[in-house]
């Protein structure tokens, strides 16, 4: 059947409609960090149905969004690892994190239960560098009295794609192996000494899911969702904890927000932090060409930061401590300006 | 214009009765087109070929233009070196180089006799009525999406190499001096036999129609008349239908090939994305150029990160040219080696 001029006259005026704004003030884009953007997707929407304003997110990944926020063709940029205070001072940029997460050592031993295994720093980076190389090796025996461990070769697995995650990652080995600092270091993508490389999250959840006797690290949430069998990871106070939304927030609130935004949460601090935690970032510019746009964006997070948070915690995120969230409001949204120096007013 | 002319010379005397005297034909119906039309046609087909050619150009000029950084700061060197380290800010592409060149040619050495096998069955072997379904089923495997080919390679395929291919050929081969070499390592179905193998399975489609096609065309006349002589199938084929048609199953396979250079997101699952040579092991995770540019371009800083990979693909460029460039020599010496022999 062919369509008619009628039918495609009424196509024709909905692709009209859809692609006019309405207002065209109205609508502000982001982009960057993928870990946080299944949230960020969440957010627009429940803020469209409330206010019918438009939020884009392009999950482009970390780098690309502080290219992109840098060219100035968003109006947010989103990163999961926090630029120094200098670099941001040279891009003229502001930064503020919306959530917190952890990145989960997982393993598939078969007759290990989830929390069952413990490790601590320094052998985790052994495994890695390859030093430790079978699961029933003394210094993980050490660790795990009692615990019947297979006489097997351990099988690494990590990202194969560049991620926020490994930055986090390689930034904890870094901090508790000095000659993991030496020999790999920290970044988005390393030399890896051994392993295979799983694409995403879901790659390597994938690889050590159908591995035996793998390890692997991933975000919190696949954790859960996947029901995959995590450690317990020795904290700085020497404690043993497992992953949760408490032990995130514990870790979170051992830094230091009131000095700077740019803060490494992980290895902080307190009897029951989680020892590899991070913080997802929103980038803006301080000096705002587009008001208009910077005031639709902050908007939009100030909504968050009073809404937002049940929706980040259904899907596993751990929101920023009400401390935070008014340093962030104080801070980073008045330090955002309009051309004439006026600091952008958003309530 | 000389080919109209003769067409329409043909067809006037086509139309012309055969009684008829000597007076001229009736007028020809037809819109003739002007030379304006025939010019303006001209430079429309020359366009789009220049537009191809400028495209070519530029395509490599710009990835020239993005890898700079990264020759002026490795050179040639980049290519026979094996260290990637993005924190030290040192790359250089041999591993990912040796990947992608090794599971092509493992794919090819699978692939082309088992398109040569599927091909010779549906023209020469199978009954009619298999004909027809056989040959879209194989159409169909050339239309699954890749990414589907590398999900079923990692969930699916690699536990079943890793139980029933390699444990046993690392029981049966582990001691043997170079066998053992090729097939040590971890046995776990990642790796560059299994990105060989499920590239093995994505090109044959290709190569097997391409095969089919070009074997179909054999005229039955040259066919027939070996078969009187008293040749076997084999010899037929062999002796008649390959020659014949060298140049289309040789084009078969450079298409499968270049499709297995090519190919990103199918190796990516399978390859176990590791950038150390440690070893020959086919078992081995390794690298290929397409995998590393999918997995790290996102992230991958402006600077010497971002040109190494770009400086990649222009290698990649370089291996399809140099493929291209010797199936043409190929085929000339076969062209040349043509009426030579009996």
């Amino acid at each position: 059947m062919k369509p008619s001029t009628k039918q495609i006259l009424s196509c024709l005026a909905l692709c009209a409609a859809v692609a006019t704004p309405a207002l065209a003030q109205q609508e502000a884009t982001g982009a960057g960090a993928s870990f946080p953007a299944p949230l960020y997707a969440k957010w627009a929407a429940n803020y469209h149905k409330a206010t019918g304003v438009k939020i884009n997110y392009q999950s482009v990944g970390s780098s690309a969004g502080i290219r992109q926020i840098e060219a100035k063709t968003v109006d947010f940029g989103a990163s999961d690892a926090p630029l120094t205070d200098e670099d941001l001072a040279k891009k003229g940029l502001v930064q503020f994190p919306t959530v917190v997460g952890g990145v989960i050592p997982v393993v598939n031993i078969v007759g290990i239960k989830p929390g069952e295994l413990k490790l601590s720093g320094a052998v985790l980076a052994d495994i890695y560098l390859g030093k430790v190389s079978k699961w029933n090796d003394a210094a993980i025996t050490a660790l795990n009295p009692g615990l019947k461990l297979p006489d097997a070769p351990i099988a690494p697995v990590r990202r194969a794609d560049g991620s926020g995650t490994t930055n986090a990652f390689t930034n904890y080995l870094s901090q508790v192996s000095p000659e993991w600092k030496t020999k790999v270091g920290e970044g988005t993508a390393v030399n890896w000494p051994s392993g295979a490389g799983g694409k995403g999250n879901e790659g390597v959840a994938a690889f050590v899911g159908r591995l035996a006797n793998s390890i692997g690290y991933v975000e919190y949430a696949y954790v859960k969702q996947n029901k995959m069998t995590y450690v317990q990871l020795q904290n700085a106070d020497g404690k043993f904890v497992s992953p949760g939304d408490t032990n995130f927030k514990a870790a979170a609130a051992g830094a230091d927000w009131a000095k700077s935004f740019h803060q490494v949460l992980n290895n902080k601090p307190g009897a029951e932090s989680w020892p590899i935690t991070t913080a997802t970032y929103i980038l803006m510019h301080a000096k705002q060409d587009k008001p208009e746009n910077a005031r639709t964006v902050l908007k939009f997070f100030d909504w968050v930061y009073t809404n937002g948070d049940a929706t980040a915690s259904e899907l596993d995120y751990v929101p920023m401590p009400a401390a935070v969230k008014t340093l962030i409001r104080e801070r980073a949204f008045g330090a955002i300006k309009d051309g004439a120096g006026k600091a952008i007013a958003y309530q | 214009m000389s080919f109209t002319a003769t067409l329409d010379s043909a067809a006037a005397a086509l139309s012309r009765p055969s009684d008829a005297t000597m007076s001229p034909p009736p007028p020809v119906r037809t819109m003739r087109t002007g030379p304006t039309a025939d010019r303006l046609f001209a430079w429309a087909a020359r366009g789009a070929a220049l537009l191809t050619l400028g495209l070519l150009v530029a395509i490599m000029a710009s990835l020239l233009i993005g890898a700079w950084p990264a020759i002026r700061a490795f050179g040639l060197g980049f290519m026979t070196s094996a260290v990637w380290d993005p924190v030290r800010q040192e790359f250089g592409g041999l591993v990912m180089i040796y990947g992608t060149v090794v599971t092509s040619l493992i794919a090819l050495v699978i692939a082309v006799p088992v398109s040569f096998g599927i091909a010779l069955f549906l023209t020469e072997l199978s009954p009619a009525w298999l004909k027809r379904p056989l040959g879209t089923a194989i159409e169909l495997l050339a239309a699954i999406p890749s990414i589907v080919y590398g999900m079923w390679g990692l969930l699916v395929f690699a536990p079943i190499l890793s139980a029933w291919v390699q444990q046993p050929l690392q029981g049966w081969f582990g001691q043997v001096p170079v066998l053992g070499a090729l097939f040590s390592g971890p046995p776990v179905g990642i790796g560059i036999l299994s990105a060989g193998i499920i590239l093995a399975i994505m090109i044959i489609p290709f190569i097997a129609s391409v095969m089919r096609d070009v074997f179909e065309i054999t005229p039955s006349l040259l066919k027939e008349s070996a078969y009187g002589l008293g040749a076997t199938t084999w010899e037929v084929v062999w002796r008649v239908v390959l020659p014949y048609t060298k140049t289309g199953v040789i084009g078969g396979i450079m298409l499968g090939l270049g499709r297995a250079l090519g190919e990103t997101m199918a190796v990516t699952f399978v390859i176990g994305n590791m950038n150390q040579l440690n070893s020959l092991s086919l078992f081995q995770a390794a690298n290929s150029i397409t995998s590393a540019l999918a997995n790290e371009f996102a992230e991958a800083g402006p600077g010497l990160h971002q040109a190494s990979l770009i400086y990649l693909g222009l290698v990649l460029f370089f291996i399809t040219f140099v493929v291209l460039a010797c199936s043409k020599l190929l085929l000339a010496s076969l062209a040349k080696g043509e009426g030579t022999k009996s």
